[in-house]
């Protein structure tokens, strides 16, 4: 019908004019490691160990096991509990010395619609995107995307899984 | 309006019918379906022999599915070899316990098949409506056998067609962990069932966008959530890739002019758009600094329907299309979410959250006389049938195991049946009646 081709090409121009939306894609630099395996969740705080590597050699692994990549979050909640900001700072001081680009997934568990689902997540992304910069990781280098109730890490329907998939995973880009 | 057909029933045979429409109406179900005679069509230009049997079984397969209708077995059938054009004996029916009788004939000639066919109240022993003659392709037929049944459903029930019309949703397969996610359409019986993306890029919540061959959702092929037209006839796609911020939860107007989105902004709070399908223009619908997503048009495009939190937990609202005062409709206890406007604007139909439980529910579009009609683990997404009497949801079940799965329900609550899938399937939308 005519709206359709009308649609697809007010899109197509407007699309051709702003190259550059597309918000994270394509800021990342040279980066190592594409992080979209991160494995495990981790609440708390890591091991702390000393990091000094130089950037060219950090990875998604290397944060997740020294600093915890993982927060987690409070049934339909976005606001961030006492755990939560104590792993964000050492995330922080993790990122002060690691010069990353990091992609910041906010999720949910089950027990929500699929649509609301995707607003939740993007609101964890933002609240672990927003708290960072404050600690004084530049927002250059985060980017947020939510995954709504599409990617469970834990896949029982009782609360020791859910409270797995309420979470904002840090994946180094 | 909820027991309209069981008044019809009433007025085409009062004596028979007035108990089980007085039981209906106390009880919301346990209705008595019809029995109907179903002979097979008359192979009328000897070369649709193969075509014959499978037609009988859509027909009767459509009003099976309604749980209005009971179809008696061919080998009960006093009559043998019904005639189209010989006149129907009644006595032949009514002793076998049909009180509904369809018969008809089939030819086929230069590729295309011609039926025809008349509908009949046995107990009245007269002919309801005029006979009905379809033309069309013969690799049409199924759409033909539908057209049929939908005649006889309505002739029954004074409620418009629907079986004629296609479901597009989300097809997944593999574990619970990872899914993979492609979608499919298929008629409302499940068959010609067509997938229309690859798996390898999450799909989400397809929606028809105001016709029968154009499809919005929302996808991650470019690595985060944009919203797609697409022509599920040519697979040609659209991405909407200018908007600022990720997008998700598009819908069109019936009148295809004016498309919705959902946008996360810097802050990570999603409102809802409006983006005028002709010029691109977009206006912002909602501006609080809480959820809002998931609306849908009323059929005339004047008002949309939608979910916020900003009361603090998730609650249904009705605002102008082009923005202005929103007016919160649900009242009850609990989580409400995706609310769908009735073909006919009168109900919402949506998904509640209650202590632990989903359902499906159904409401005014002043928010009165709701009625939850289904409780799962998980029940979500429903949309209406084009002709607002059925709707079609997911129900997922629980667990390491757990899965979604198609549902179709009557408006009434009753008559919860599976709609037949090959995969395990989510996110249904139902679409408008075929031309």
């Amino acid at each position: 019908m005519k709206y359709f081709l009308a649609l697809a090409l007010a899109v197509f121009v407007a699309s051709c004019a702003n190259q550059n939306q597309l918000g994270y894609q394509g800021t990342g630099g040279n980066l190592p490691y594409q992080g979209t395996n991160y494995g495990t969740s981790n609440g708390g705080y890591g091991t702390g160990a000393e990091v000094n590597e130089p950037a060219s050699e950090v990875s998604a692994p290397d944060l997740q096991a020294n600093f915890g990549n993982t927060v987690l979050f409070p049934e339909d909640q976005s606001f961030l509990t006492a755990a939560a900001k104590a792993t964000l700072d050492s995330q922080a001081l993790w990122l002060s010395r690691n010069n990353v680009n990091v992609l910041i997934e906010g999720h949910a568990d089950e027990q929500g619609t699929r649509e609301y689902n995707l607003a939740l997540g993007a609101k964890r992304a933002a609240a672990v995107r927003d708290y960072l910069a404050i600690k004084g990781v530049p927002s250059s280098r985060m980017d947020v995307i939510t995954y709504g109730k599409e990617r469970p890490l834990a896949t029982c329907s009782e609360e020791s899984c859910w409270s797995k998939n309420r979470r904002a995973v840090t994946v180094v880009r | 309006m909820r027991y309209a057909i069981f008044m019809v029933f009433l007025i085409l045979a009062p004596a028979l019918w007035a108990q089980q429409a007085v039981e209906a109406t106390i009880q919301g179900g346990n209705v008595r379906p019809v029995p109907l005679g179903l002979p097979l069509f008359e192979d009328q230009s000897g070369n649709s022999g193969d075509i014959i049997d499978e037609f009988r079984e859509v027909v009767a397969y459509d009003l099976r599915s309604t749980g209005l209708f009971r179809d008696l077995p061919i080998e009960s059938y006093i009559a043998e070899n019904v005639r189209f054009e010989v006149p129907v004996q009644f006595a032949n029916w009514d002793a076998i316990g049909a009180e509904g009788l369809l018969k008809g004939s089939i030819s086929s000639e230069d590729g295309n098949l011609i039926v025809k066919f008349r509908i009949y109240d046995v107990i009245a022993q007269r002919e309801m409506g005029e006979g009905t003659q379809l033309v069309g392709p013969v690799v049409d037929w199924r759409r033909m056998a539908h057209k049929t049944a939908d005649a006889v459903y309505s002739a029954f029930t004074g409620e418009g067609a629907y079986f004629d019309s296609r479901i597009v949703f989300v097809s997944e397969t593999g574990p619970k962990g990872e899914r993979a996610k492609q979608l499919a359409i298929m008629d409302t019986d499940g068959a010609n069932m067509k997938t229309l993306t690859d798996g390898s890029a999450l799909v989400l919540a397809p929606r028809w966008a105001g016709n029968t061959r154009d499809i919005t959702y929302t996808s991650y092929e470019s690595g985060q959530p944009q919203v797609v037209l697409m022509n599920t006839e040519t697979g040609e796609k659209a991405v909407l890739d200018d908007l600022p911020g990720l997008a998700f939860s598009p819908r069109v107007s019936q009148d295809g002019m004016t498309m919705l989105v959902s946008l996360i902004d810097d802050r990570g709070n999603t409102d809802i758009f409006s983006i005028d399908t002709q010029t691109g223009e977009r206006s912002q619908l909602t501006t609080e600094p809480s959820i809002e997503t998931a609306p849908s048009f009323s059929p005339d495009g004047s008002q949309i329907v939608f979910e916020s939190d900003r009361s603090g937990n998730q609650q249904l609202y009705v605002m102008p299309a082009e923005g202005g005062d929103a007016v919160r409709i649900s009242r009850g206890e609990g989580r409400y979410a995706s609310p769908v406007w009735s073909p006919e604007g009168d109900l919402i139909a949506f998904t509640k959250i209650e202590d632990g439980q989903f359902h499906i529910g159904i409401m005014g579009v002043d928010g009165e006389d709701e009625r939850l009609i289904t409780e799962a683990f998980i029940d979500e997404g429903p949309s209406w049938a084009p002709n607002g009497r059925v709707i079609v949801f997911y129900r997922e079940t629980a667990g390491e195991g757990g899965a979604p799965k198609l549902m179709s329900i009557s408006l009434t609550g009753r008559n919860m049946v599976e709609v037949p899938t090959p995969e395990f399937a989510s996110d249904p939308s139902w679409s408008n009646l075929l031309p």
